[in-house]
């Protein structure tokens, strides 16, 4: 009766039929506990929704009044009520890619390291301390980064950087210390133990068999990593890289403490810069005209956009690793 | 599961606490940096006052108190830049600029040794242009010919959020250089040539006493509080003037004497020998028309203490108290504000 | 077979060299806290209110308090809607909703708090005509809800099947089968997930700047600013006066204690009830 239960017990597109439905006992309190979880659902697609309306409807001005040259121009001059958002749409993504290229490979390293080749006894206190990173708010970086980090670029690494490369454009100009490198190197150490520690538990749920069987056909360490458990938890780690990825999109206030709040492109890593983020946290509550409003919350709304994209490429990309291992998310 | 005794026990304590401290009344306000470190001493000392109010104010900056106040998400706005006919016409009331204090915005630096600087307004202007882009540029040197200063560049350090000591501080390079004022205008944001950004008063302070080579513009107070230099600047009659309460109060003659009827008036490049060129009054926002009896009455009576009692505190802060006749005026104005249409101070 | 080995070697030293340097900041960060803040924190810095600009002394106890408040509506409002909403995503046979809430959960997690902010100001503090711990405390839901609903979701996957197919074989409804035996199966993972979102959410500043605005004295009820440790940190770090720098670093260290107790909590609370990862 077991296996004849569990047969019929649908498959992903029918719901069991009536008589084995009421055998297996899905009735009154099955109905009321999935009603109640689908209005959680629901009310968080409602959120969403929301948002996003919310948003579009106060930068209606902005949208009708600038159109697309909103994300071309580079004037913010609230005086003259000319507004363009492309010094913080760069400065957003060039400190997030900036904190990814440094951020990854260590991420990644110390996520491989924790979750398979370190000692046993190593591994707690390690992922313990990757954790408490995480912890760490993003106002603490933000003070550490003013009174510690600056200065030390601003003394030793940004003359460093202009002596030996400074033939590249990304590292010519007054070492100010204040800057792009400084919010991408914030970025970096904010984002690094968010994607340690989401991969490091992707990495772990890897069933223990697929370890074995590469073991048991002679792999070395590195190799049974390498073949079994990477290329399982492959989806899971592109994940964990976008949830890095947003986090650093998003981040304002450390940002905000560190970049210099210039409304300007430049190719130089020690000019400063300012993000979409950045200039709503410093210039919502004061923009005084509603056109300047407007704008602000256009840049929000872009936010969000930029955002949505980077999300559901993430999902592109689990999709098109396929296999048995994303299977289990749609 | 066990975390749902901790978090009840959590909210209970959150919504009996009013209970448990003193019901007091909070009165809220927000808006200019400039005054803060006066006006934070204010509400300090006006708790011995009236022990049944507590003025809570943030610190955002005018722009920000401007917008507060017109939205009326607060009960009062500060401002240290007038607001425009198009901003009191987007108002739902009518709002009142009621000045407090006087102060004055200074060039304050981080050079090593901290010398004393002088500038003209032509040269600030140029420096904020970009024009002028590092600290031994002839121009600068000829105006502090004993003065050795490094062959470094001048980090420009500005205000990044709506401010009205960025106001007074634009309003007087327009007043000074025609092509600032053809550029870049006046406003409590502008579109700024170059330079960084700091939040606040305290922003710009912060970030100049950081970094060494920094040009800024800040309240007196705050240069003064952390030990930063302010440069004297030449006023209109020609000479250096250093800012202090004295100078800031030699500006505020001319003013006094022509005071507007809605207190709405610029003292930047005053004229008088003594004069400070870059000074202003900072001015709390209130609707004449009160909508909350109670806060009204709180709001009016402070008003009251603060142009009177209150004048004896600016002065350990370098804010210049009002001149006398400003005061009658603003007496008369306060006596204007209402509830429901008959004036609250008259009640008394 | 030794040159794969040496490969497996260096591989093993370059990630253990990860490790070490993505620990380091935390090291260097906690190192400079304590220097700098320990100093700072006394008695007076947790039972007193700010004082005025310029006069030494004064503490943050508003602003612990405010956070508390702020943190405990947020999870009073979230936390069922992240639980049910990530148990509903892990059981659900539905074709199209549960595609839509994973992808929606997804985009709202990497929605910067800033928008949130923006968010709660229209929604909620224009049309109170005020600003409020409510605002405040709705907003860092706003933020934890998707946090929540997705490690709730992943946690309650990695359950084995076999343990529904015991609970369902036995004869016990599916619905009880989800609370009584699949959830607290997941608990740890779920609990953990909590744990940093309140930990993310308990640091957040920029969606207090426009709903909870900050308050130097104590909150007077749910519809009144209200300080928080975050925002008076941030007030204090970009200011000039070096006695409000002690406080900032003194804040930052209590508020750091405070993430790091809770999580500490989380891991003993949930300690020997769960299987083993």
């Amino acid at each position: 009766m077991l296996v004849a239960s569990v047969s019929q017990a649908g498959t992903a597109d029918t719901p069991p039929p009536a008589r084995v439905a009421r055998r297996m006992g899905i009735g009154f309190g099955d109905r009321l506990f999935g009603l109640g979880l689908t209005g959680a659902a629901w009310i968080v697609v409602l959120l969403a929704v929301a948002l996003i309306t919310a948003l579009g409807w106060e930068a209606r001005e902005a949208i009708v009044k600038f159109g697309w040259r909103f994300l071309f121009t580079s004037s913010w001059d609230p005086v003259q009520g000319r507004f363009g958002a492309l010094p913080f749409i760069y400065g957003t993504l060039v400190s997030a890619f900036l904190a990814l290229a440094i951020a990854v490979p260590l991420s990644l390293g110390a996520a491989i390291f924790l979750a398979e080749l370190a000692p046993g006894w190593i591994r707690p206190p390690i992922a313990f301390l990757i954790e408490m990173l995480a912890a760490v708010p993003s106002v603490v970086y933000g003070l550490w980064g003013i009174f510690v980090l600056v200065p030390w670029l601003r003394d030793w690494v940004e003359p460093f950087l202009a002596s030996s490369l400074g033939f590249l454009p990304l590292f010519q100009g007054p070492p100010y210390g204040i800057g792009m490198l400084a919010a991408g190197v914030i970025l970096a150490i904010m984002v690094v133990p968010y994607i340690t520690s989401v991969s490091r538990e992707v990495l772990l749920a890897v069933p223990g068999s697929q370890r074995e069987a590469a073991l048991g056909i002679g792999a070395t360490r590195w190799e049974t990593t390498r073949i079994a458990v990477l290329r399982y938890g492959r989806s899971g780690l592109v994940g964990a890289i976008l949830l890095g990825l947003g986090r650093a999109l998003g981040e304002t206030m450390a940002v905000t403490m560190v970049i210099g709040n210039r409304p300007e492109v430049a190719l130089s890593l020690f000019a400063p810069g300012y993000t979409m983020a950045s200039v709503i946290a410093n210039e919502f509550t004061e923009a005084t005209s509603e056109i300047y409003v407007s704008a602000l919350v256009e840049i929000g709304l872009l936010l969000l956009l930029i955002t949505i994209a980077v999300n559901g490429l993430a999902r592109l990309l689990v999709w098109s690793v396929g296999g048995p291992a994303s299977g289990g998310r749609e | 599961m066990k975390r749902w005794p901790i978090l009840a026990c959590m909210l209970a304590m959150a919504i009996a606490w009013p209970a448990a401290a003193s019901a007091q009344m909070l009165v809220n306000g927000a808006g200019a940096t400039f005054p803060y470190p006066i006006y934070s001493k204010w509400f300090e000392e006006y708790i011995k006052v009236d022990p049944e109010v507590r003025f809570n104010y943030q610190s955002i900056g005018s722009g920000g108190g401007i917008r507060q106040i017109t939205e009326r998400t607060v009960d009062f706005g500060a401002s240290d830049g007038p607001m425009t006919d198009e901003q009191l016409k987007k108002a739902p009331g009518e709002l009142f600029h009621i000045p407090t204090v006087l102060g004055a915005v200074v060039a304050t630096y981080n050079l090593p040794g901290s010398p004393k600087l002088s500038f003209t307004g032509e040269v600030l202007a140029d420096i904020f242009l970009g024009k002028i882009t590092k600290w031994n540029d002839d121009r600068i040197k000829a105006l502090n010919p004993s003065t050795t200063l490094p062959n470094q560049p001048i980090i420009v350090v500005h205000r990044s959020d709506g401010s009205g000591t960025t106001y007074i501080w634009v309003d007087y390079l327009s007043k000074v250089s025609p092509e600032w004022d053809q550029k870049v205008g006046r406003g409590t944001s502008v579109s700024w040539p170059v330079g960084l950004g700091g939040k606040g008063n305290e922003g710009v302070a912060g970030q100049v006493k950081l970094a060494p080579g920094s040009l800024g513009y800040v309240e007196l107070a705050y240069a003064v509080t952390n030990k930063l230099p302010a440069a004297s600047i030449r006023n209109q009659a020609g000479k250096f003037i250093e800012p202090s309460i004295e100078s800031t109060t030699a500006a505020a003659a001319g003013a006094a004497k022509n005071m507007p009827d809605d207190f709405r008036v610029s003292m930047t490049n005053a004229p008088g020998a003594d004069a400070y060129p870059v000074a202003s009054f900072t001015w709390l926002l209130v609707y004449k028309d009160q909508p909350n009896e109670a806060k009204g009455r709180a709001i009016v009576k402070f008003l009251w203490w603060a142009i009177h009692d209150g004048q004896k505190h600016p002065a350990a802060l370098l804010y210049a108290p009002l001149p006398a006749p400003v005061v009658k005026q603003i007496e008369a104005k306060i006596k204007l504000i209402t509830y429901s249409g008959k004036p609250i101070l008259a009640a008394q | 077979m030794s040159s794969r080995r040496f490969v497996s070697s260096t591989m093993s030293v370059l990630t253990c060299l990860s490790a070490i340097v993505a620990v380091l900041p935390l090291l260097l960060i906690l190192g400079f806290l304590l220097v700098k803040g320990a100093s700072a924190v006394n008695l007076d810095f947790f039972l007193h209110l700010p004082k005025p600009v310029g006069e030494p002394g004064g503490g943050v106890a508003n602003a612990i308090v405010g956070s508390l408040v702020m943190i405990g509506l947020a999870v009073a409002v979230g936390l069922p809607i992240g639980i049910s909403g990530g148990v509903y995503l892990a059981d659900s046979r539905d074709r199209h909703l549960p595609w839509a809430v994973r992808f929606i959960a997804d985009v709202l997690n990497g929605v910067p708090s800033i928008v949130v902010g923006i968010f709660a100001y229209t929604l909620v503090v224009l049309p109170m005509r005020r600003f409020s711990a409510l605002a405040g405390g709705l907003a860092l839901g706003f933020i934890l809800i998707p946090i929540v609903l997705r490690t709730t979701e992943e946690m309650v996957r990695l359950v084995p099947n076999a343990l529904r197919e015991a609970g369902l074989g036995l004869g016990i409804p599916r619905w009880r089968v989800t609370l009584r035996i699949v959830l607290p199966a997941a608990r740890a993972g779920i609990l953990t997930g909590v744990m940093v979102a309140v930990a993310r959410i308990a640091g957040e500043t920029a969606p207090l700047l426009f709903t909870a605005l900050g308050n130097r004295f104590w909150h007077q009820g749910l519809d009144q600013p209200i300080a928080a440790l975050p925002l008076q940190i941030y007030a204090y770090a970009i200011a000039p006066y070096d006695d409000w720098h002690r406080q900032a670093w003194a804040g930052a260290l209590v508020l750091i204690t405070l993430v790091f107790l809770a999580s500490l909590a989380a891991r003993v609370a949930t300690r020997g009830r769960t299987i083993a990862h």
